[in-house]
């Protein structure tokens, strides 16, 4: 399965990109695709417990199961306003 | 030739700004939400529209603010601006909301967001637009970074949980102060 990783703000920063394409195994939750990444970019480890996530630009939660294609986004504490 | 024609461009930027919800990186133009949110009851069945604008300020945790950048997740931001809307009609019956969230570069003085919050009855919209920039500092995907003398930092705030009862629960609370 594939899926589109989108970062935003500091996290693009850390991760040096807007939008990963990953390969991910089935039955992989939002959680697995982070910890993937925080492998991958230990600067994002200290994220996992202040960041929200959503899939296809809706809110969802680290233990949601993602699908083929999905656009998943890790986003930072928000900071709007 | 590129693919939008000055006319296809002028449509898109018209919606946008007629919208009673909006992010985008045009200039924000308070009387388009004042008139947006007016037309959005009957003519006449207002008695107060309350409106907010969040400006970019010249300092920050004593640093001295030079512009601010602000990027958001935008399908994601309309869809929590829309769930805002609800939240507000449900907790205010009557009020309407419009909310427009400006991104990209902005200059000290320069608007980043505008509320107009419309009412029969003042108390409500008054109520209603705290509500929701408070709302919009906890949940809306949206980020600033600050361009400051010496350097620039993403500014962090809230993890963003629309579910978290507690969050809404302190919006209502200073709204209602």
């Amino acid at each position: 399965m594939r899926v589109t990783v989108r970062f935003f703000a500091r996290l693009r920063d850390i991760a040096g990109a807007a939008e990963l394409a990953r390969d991910v195994a089935p039955g992989a939750t939002i959680g697995a695709v982070w910890r993937e990444l925080a492998g991958e970019f230990p600067e994002l480890v200290p994220y996992e417990r202040s960041i929200s996530s959503a899939v296809n630009a809706d809110y969802a939660r680290m233990d949601d199961v993602v699908g083929d294609g999905d656009e998943i986004a890790f986003l930072p504490p928000v900071s709007g306003g | 030739m590129s693919g939008f024609s000055r006319t296809d461009r002028d449509l898109v930027y018209w919606e946008r700004m007629t919208s009673l919800l909006a992010i985008g990186p045009d200039p924000l133009d308070l009387d388009r939400l004042v008139t947006a949110v007016g037309a959005s009851a009957p003519a006449g069945a207002d008695g107060a529209v309350v409106t907010f604008l969040g400006l970019v300020r010249n300092h920050n945790l004593g640093r001295i603010v030079r512009h601010l950048e602000y990027e958001a997740y935008e399908p994601l931001a309309l869809k929590v601006f829309e769930r805002i809307a609800g939240e507000t009609r449900d907790r205010w019956p009557g009020v309407r909301l419009a909310l427009h969230h400006r991104v990209g570069r902005m200059e000290i003085g320069e608007a980043s967001v505008a509320i107009a919050a419309a009412s029969p009855h003042r108390a409500d919209a008054f109520a209603a637009c705290r509500y929701a920039i408070e709302r919009v500092k906890q949940i809306a995907p949206i980020w600033k970074r600050e361009f400051f003398e010496g350097g620039d930092v993403w500014i962090e705030g809230a993890t963003a949980n629309p579910d978290d009862t507690g969050a809404r629960s302190e919006a209502e609370r200073v709204a209602c102060a």
